[in-house]
């Protein structure tokens, strides 16, 4: 018994050495969003709390927490107070697998990636319960969309991602890294590499493809109902997932930890930093798509995602899978 | 769909020139002011709140002929006015309602003796719907604070008048 508290208490102690630099560097990124969204705009963007308006989300947050919470009286109240819980649940338990450096991952599993996948199609769930649970026309319309959107932009992904699992040969994220010790697969899957940051614009509902909260539309979509802390962690869920999916990209294809060449000043840099410049280079990537493009129209969204980059992949998949087996170079794993 | 929007399709090439022109605009000098401590330019012309000016011995501007009274098109002002023991007619009430006024600027124009004018301040929210129903006092204190603004506003808006 006393075994078990000691182990329980150790891997609490390390869940939340992740969690807490996870969720200050959501409010982080949350404010780079909004300043890199202002600057392109020759605006200014958030400046005032703190240096350079760097506490504006806590302060953002602060007042989330201070917010009345109100439930719609129609609502389903257990599922909608359920609803944010699960989004941010989802996005954060994700993180587990994620490998910052070597040796540097909460739970270093065997099927990293199945993992990953696994929870960030969970991740619909949130939302569905969230639009459903309100029991009001927008959110429910917002939902649909969302979870239309994200199953329809996951199989894509999917593909994708035994792409580059064919090049790899093992499921385990480390292993993936690893792999990627003289090439980086953003060379030779470039157009995989494009497809999957297109379609994590899509997964994480950032424009060109924020459908369900096209304001326009539907008002803000499936939060139209939260307010308070719940909202918030609605928001909190979806920059998570957003820095996931920036961290999953970093991993699959430019090189997780590893330096941009092996050579003496890059390589004395620790493997975290190089992750975390990998994860902002892709942030950066997603904050600038925020501010130059325009919404896509929903049957152009699913369009997008059946008609193009399914088949696009398929294709590729094959492409790839040809290619090892002609040369030989099919991964000689442990399996 | 022709040939050439088919390659531009293909390999995002309005994309790569979105993204371009937004990394270069991040690099430009940002439109925004910090507000309450950087302010914007404002023209001579300006037509923010009212006062009431005095000639340079300290008399009073305002003649009382009630111009400014009669053409104002929200019946802001309100003047009362009595002959003075030397003869001259001066006013013993001069209201401007600042929640009616529309801040069209005729007061000024009509003014024969450049008495009312229209400042540059814009700046004078207050808390209360009567601190806005401005009197003559009030006007007059106005007057004697931004006189040296004014009379430059004035000097620089003359040709144009």
């Amino acid at each position: 018994m006393i075994e078990y508290l000691q182990f329980l208490g150790q891997e609490v102690y390390k869940i939340f050495f992740l969690l807490i630099p996870i969720l200050v560097s959501v409010a982080m990124i949350v404010w780079l969003d909004r300043r890199v969204w202002g600057l392109v705009q020759k605006r200014k963007g958030p400046n005032v709390v703190g240096p350079f308006g760097l506490f504006q989300t806590l302060a953002d947050a602060l007042k989330y927490i201070f917010k009345e919470i109100i439930i719609p009286a129609s609502a389903n109240k257990t599922v909608f107070i359920l609803a944010p819980i699960v989004t941010m649940t989802l996005a954060l338990v994700a993180w587990a697998v994620i490998p910052m450096s070597e040796d540097l991952v909460l739970s270093d599993i065997n099927v990293g990636v199945l993992y990953l996948f696994a929870v960030s199609s969970l991740g619909v769930y949130g939302i569905i319960m969230g639009g459903w649970a309100s029991n009001s026309k927008y959110p429910f319309l917002g939902a649909i969309r969302s979870a239309a959107q994200m199953v329809s932009y996951e199989v894509s992904i999917g593909i994708i991602i035994i792409n580059v699992l064919l090049c790899v040969g093992s499921l385990n994220l480390k292993d993936i890294v690893i792999a990627q010790k003289e090439l980086w697969y953003v060379v030779p899957l470039f157009p995989m590499f494009v497809i999957f940051f297109i379609s994590a614009l899509a997964e994480t509902n950032r424009p060109p493809f924020d459908l369900p909260e096209a304001e326009a539309e539907l008002v803000a979509g499936y939060q139209t109902e939260y307010s308070g802390m719940m909202y918030a962690m609605f928001w909190l869920g979806e920059y998570a997932n957003i820095l996931l999916m920036c961290a999953m990209g970093s991993i699959l294809f430019l090189g997780g930890w590893l330096p941009i060449i092996n050579i003496y000043p890059l390589n004395i840099v620790p493997s975290p930093i190089w992750m975390i410049l990998k994860i902002l280079f892709l942030f950066l990537l997603f904050a600038l798509v925020k501010a130059i493009v325009p919404r896509y129209r929903y049957d152009q969204l699913m369009r997008l995602g059946w008609k193009v980059f399914l088949p696009f992949s398929l294709v590729y998949l094959v492409l790839t899978a040809s290619f090892l087996f002609y040369f030989d170079k099919l991964p000689k794993g442990n399996f | 769909m022709n040939l050439s929007r088919l390659f531009k399709t293909i390999f995002l090439l309005e994309f790569i020139s979105g993204l371009y022109m937004a990394i270069k605009q991040i690099f430009k000098k940002s439109k925004t002011i910090n507000y309450p401590f950087e302010k914007g330019p404002i023209s001579p012309r300006m037509r923010g709140e009212h006062a009431l000016r005095r000639y340079p011995n300290g008399e009073e501007r305002c003649i009382a002929c009630k111009l400014c009274e009669a053409v104002c098109p929200a019946q802001a002002i309100t003047i009362e006015s009595t002959e003075r023991s030397d003869g001259s007619r001066k006013t013993t009430r001069y209201d401007i309602d600042m929640l009616k006024c529309i801040y069209c600027g005729l007061c000024q124009e009509s003014c024969p003796v450049e008495a009312i004018v229209q400042g540059p301040n814009f700046e004078f929210a207050t808390e209360t719907r009567e601190e806005l129903y401005y009197n003559k006092k009030k006007l007059l204190e106005n007057g004697d604070r931004w006189e040296s603004v004014l009379a430059k506003n004035i000097k620089l808006d003359k040709p144009y008048r």
